[in-house]
């Protein structure tokens, strides 16, 4: 430990330690624009420049390492006239509509501008205006509000290493863009939002299900069901200023319906389906020699970067949809008949925490006689939205709990919220069918935590199980690479595209941290170890829908509802 | 893209690796130093500049070229001595030096003698070794504008300062000699919320910008406003480009004595501005003029020339309209 001095107090730092993130800890918010957790510093937007004695210039405290003795001032006049002036230059550039620009309230200059009492911009530039790329199915871009701080260029390729952005042209003339200038949907990019998430304004949005799923409440005609993910529960709060880590499921439930949705399932019901069968898929595969190591495919951000970077893994790819989809397929199969409604009558939303979601309804696969699994998909952000627009709020409901046939969960399928979760919940069910008795510890620690890549043995019967769990995209490459060079102990991989998993999806709250993802995390595994049901084929609803419907795992009805396939997909990158 | 240091290039450069990076220019002195030895060599030179320096010489002076001179010779030396003076028997005005983001070094201090120290306290640098001579023809804020078109174009992009800012400070300086004739009254204020911003501007591009080239981009502003700050504010308050450089801050007059009254101008000229008998000088009308040169280069008696609004308005006297 080095003694620095931070506006004239005594600072203890580790060596390596950046001024930024000792001045944080000392609770001195030093200001950031281009910073991103964990990521090597950029540089670019010099707003969290500061006063080092001895230094003529102002020193970017991001990329600048402390030093035993160092003396910083992070608000001297100088550098709050610097930071100022930066602000200024980037709204003398920017279009003047936060009044209903869809960042307003959670825009990080908009933010800035105001810490830094920035009433008048002494700069004015001429601006030609942008064409916005609206070709995707999951995200928006506005380069018009793009100011170039270059994050989503970095997450997309050094988190998710996809690389579907980056800056082209050069100075005052960049722009962030794609191969060829084409849209976002013939690039590369995989829909994971990440890109949202990190984007300090709105040149990054999400693709709005909201007047569409207005619209469809308040049409007469149609029945309009909602199934909300895994994730959602322990995150909806914070977009109404909780903190991270609250399980508002209850009270979600009784907003939605309030909202006029005439059923709220759980699309942790539909995980738990998805483990049925997935489980029995991969123990089909081991006892038979079938394609390993098997792979999930509930993330579609995954699923697309497969068909586009290594389509000779495509046949790893566990058939099952994901359970949003699986359940979409139900909802109208099964719960059409039982309620004896037209499958075409009934309007199904899908509340995610994911961008790729909406990208993955639209799949064309993913239909059944001509209609649609999954007629629109909001987003958590969007949720929030939509439950303010109808004058609603957290605070004015009680709780309620779900609806059959599809409410009932085990905490499996809740866990498919958390990276590791879908692997903790097919090895509980793999383990049952294998051997006809359950864990003994049903905690499986190895693939728990926000480590990139997780890896465990298991004995079932006698046979050693390899799995690997990643998070984050990037770190699927390295798999890859490893499975390409020879290694042949895996048999199961999961694979979540969000670094953390869905709780910290594309579709999540503005302003997502790791220190909010560890706490969603945390309550997630809380929900497991409180609750009795956790296992996916304990699910009593899980075994009517069998009996009654579908018959058994892999069977005829399954194969026609809940599985799909996968193909090569030819990419601009 | 230039990235934040440390690490510099010594530490961790090339593929992560230490790497020095060297100008040609430091690789041709060694062999004399390997030839004259350390002390051989660090005998050239000022105490704390040692060797020589080559110098890109160009501009307002009669032998332009490289030059090659011990470190301490004074700018007088070199552009008088070794360049031969100013052509034409103008008047030096300035020395400008270190490249597009160096300094201008006004006439009565060219007896600096010539070293990294002595050109920074003036507000320039050695920089690329750049040397251009400029005479009393020259006007100091197209100077700058020029070297600032350059910087912006340079400019990567990648951090706020230098993008945004080096286009605000062009902008600035296109305003203050551009031609006012359709500027309305938000344009007027902002080219003088330009104009009262730039020195702060300046100040927080070189303040806080990534690299060497934004560091540095605000120079020929700064520089040419500490020595000839007058020039700014005939540009600013008087409207007139003293040099008569900026088009749409001068006048263009016929001088009498040289006009022979072909009436070339006359048939060249695309508004109708020039009238005059044929065999008697020709004039002007300012009215009509809209300072498009067209009859400069067809003139063969060079009878039309230039000169700074101002002096054109003082020599038609007070019958001309003034406009704000």
């Amino acid at each position: 430990m080095i003694q620095v001095e931070i506006n004239g107090r005594a600072v203890e730092a580790r060596e390596n330690e950046t001024i930024l993130e000792v001045a944080r800890r000392a609770g001195c918010n030093i200001p950031t624009l281009c910073h991103v957790e964990n990521l090597p510093p950029s540089g670019a937007c010099r707003m969290c420049v500061v006063e080092v004695e001895g230094s003529r210039a102002l020193i970017p405290s991001c990329a600048y390492p402390v030093s035993a003795g160092m003396k910083v001032k992070t608000h001297t006049s100088r550098v709050l006239e610097a930071r100022r002036t930066i602000a200024e230059l980037l709204l003398a550039n920017h279009p003047n509509d936060c009044t209903h620009c869809a960042r307003n309230h959670k825009c990080q200059l908009q933010d800035l501008s105001a810490e830094l009492g920035v009433r008048d911009s002494a700069y004015v530039a001429e601006r030609q205006e942008k064409k916005l790329d609206i070709s995707s199915p999951s995200i928006v871009r506005d380069p018009n509000k793009c100011i170039l701080c270059g994050r989503c260029v970095r997450v997309c390729e050094e988190v998710q290493g996809v690389s579907a952005i980056d800056f082209v042209g050069r100075g005052s003339k960049t722009t962030i863009g794609t191969a060829f200038n084409q849209g976002l949907n013939v690039s590369s990019c995989i829909n994971c939002g990440q890109c949202i998430v990190v984007c300090p304004t709105a040149a990054l949005t999400e693709q709005s299900h909201v007047a569409r799923v207005v619209q469809a409440l308040n049409d007469p005609g149609l029945t309009c069901v909602v199934q909300h993910a895994p994730s959602i529960s322990v995150t909806l709060a914070e977009e109404f200023g909780a903190e991270a880590g609250s399980d508002v499921n209850g009270k979600m439930v009784a907003l939605l319906r309030r909202l006029g949705f005439k059923k709220v399932f759980d699309t942790s019901f539909s995980a738990d389906l998805t483990i049925m069968e997935e489980a029995s898929e991969l123990v089909q595969r081991i006892t038979t020699g079938g394609t390993l190591p098997m792979m999930t495919s509930c993330s579609p951000g995954w699923t697309k970067f497969v068909e586009q970077f290594y389509p000779e893994f495509i046949g790893n790819l566990s058939t099952c949809k994901s359970p949003q989809q699986m359940l979409g397929a139900v909802i109208k199969s099964y719960f059409a008949q039982r309620e004896n409604l037209d499958p075409k009558k009934i309007y199904s939303v899908a509340i995610m925490p994911c961008t790729a979601k909406k990208f993955e309804a639209g799949r064309p696969e993913m239909e059944g006689n001509g209609v649609p699994d999954v007629d629109a998909v909001l987003t958590t952000r969007e949720l929030a939205d939509l439950i303010r627009m109808y004058g609603l709020s957290l605070d004015g409901v009680e709780a309620e709990t779900a609806d059959n046939p599809f409410g009932t969960r085990s905490t499996a399928g809740k866990l498919f919220g958390a990276s590791g979760g879908v692997m903790e919940a097919a090895i509980r069910t793999a383990h049952y069918l294998l051997t006809g008795k359950e864990l003994a510890e049903l905690k499986v620690e190895a693939v728990r935590g926000m480590e990139g890549r997780k890896e465990a043995k298991l004995t079932i019967n006698g046979v050693t199980v390899g799995v690997a769990v990643v998070n984050g995209l990037g770190k699927a490459h390295e798999l890859f690479d490893e499975i390409r060079s020879g290694r042949s102990d895996l048999h199961f991989v999961e694979v979540m595209t969000c670094p953390g998993g869905c709780i910290a999806g594309g579709g999540q709250p503005i302003g997502t941290d790791l220190a909010k993802v560890r706490k969603r995390m945390q309550v997630l595994h809380q929900i497991d170890r409180q609750e009795g049901l956790r296992t996916s084929h304990g699910n009593p609803e899980i075994r009517e829908l069998y009996e009654k419907f579908l018959g058994k795992p892999l069977g005829e009805r399954s194969h026609k509802l809940l599985h799909t396939h996968y193909h090569e997909r030819d990419v601009l990158r | 893209m230039p990235r934040p240091r440390p690490p510099y290039p010594a530490i961790a450069g090339l593929f992560g690796k230490p790497t020095i990076i060297n100008n040609v220019e430091t690789l041709a002195n060694v062999p004399d130093v390997i030839r004259l030895g350390a002390a051989g060599f660090g005998s050239i030179g000022t105490a704390s500049s040692k060797g020589t320096k080559v110098f890109a010489l160009s501009g307002k002076v009669l032998r332009t070229g490289l030059v090659e001179v011990p470190m301490g010779t004074t700018l007088r030396e070199i552009v008088f001595g070794i360049g031969g003076g100013i052509p034409g028997g103008n008047r030096c005005k300035a020395v400008q030096i270190g490249g597009p983001s160096g300094g201008c070094i006004p006439e009565d201090q060219l007896d600096v003698e010539v070293d990294y120290e002595s050109l920074k306290t003036l507000g320039a640098m050695m920089g690329s070794g750049g040397m251009v001579v400029t005479d009393e023809k020259t006007c100091m804020v197209d100077l700058a504008k020029y070297f600032m078109e350059f910087i912006q174009s340079e400019s990567c992009g990648k951090c706020i300062p230098c993008r945004e800012g080096t286009r605000q400070m062009l902008e600035t300086l296109r305003a203050i000699t551009r031609d006012r004739k359709k500027e309305s009254d938000i344009d007027s204020l902002l080219r003088f919320q330009g104009v009262l911003h730039l020195e702060r501007l300046a100040r927080n591009i070189r303040d806080t910008s990534l690299c060497g080239l934004g560091q540095t981009a605000p120079n020929p502003v700064l520089s040419t406003l500490r020595w000839f700050r007058a020039e700014y504010e005939a540009h600013i308050f008087e409207r007139s480009c003293p040099a008569a450089v900026c088009r749409a801050l001068s006048a263009f007059v016929i001088t009498p004595d040289l006009c022979s009254g072909c009436g070339v101008c006359i048939r060249a000229c695309p508004h109708g501005a020039i009238v005059g008998e044929k065999k008697k000088p020709h004039s002007i009308n300012p009215e009509l003029c809209e300072k498009c040169g067209a009859c400069v280069v067809k003139c063969r008696f060079e009878a039309i020339r230039t000169i700074p609004a101002a002096e054109d308005l003082r020599t038609r006297g007070d019958n001309v309209k003034v406009m704000s």
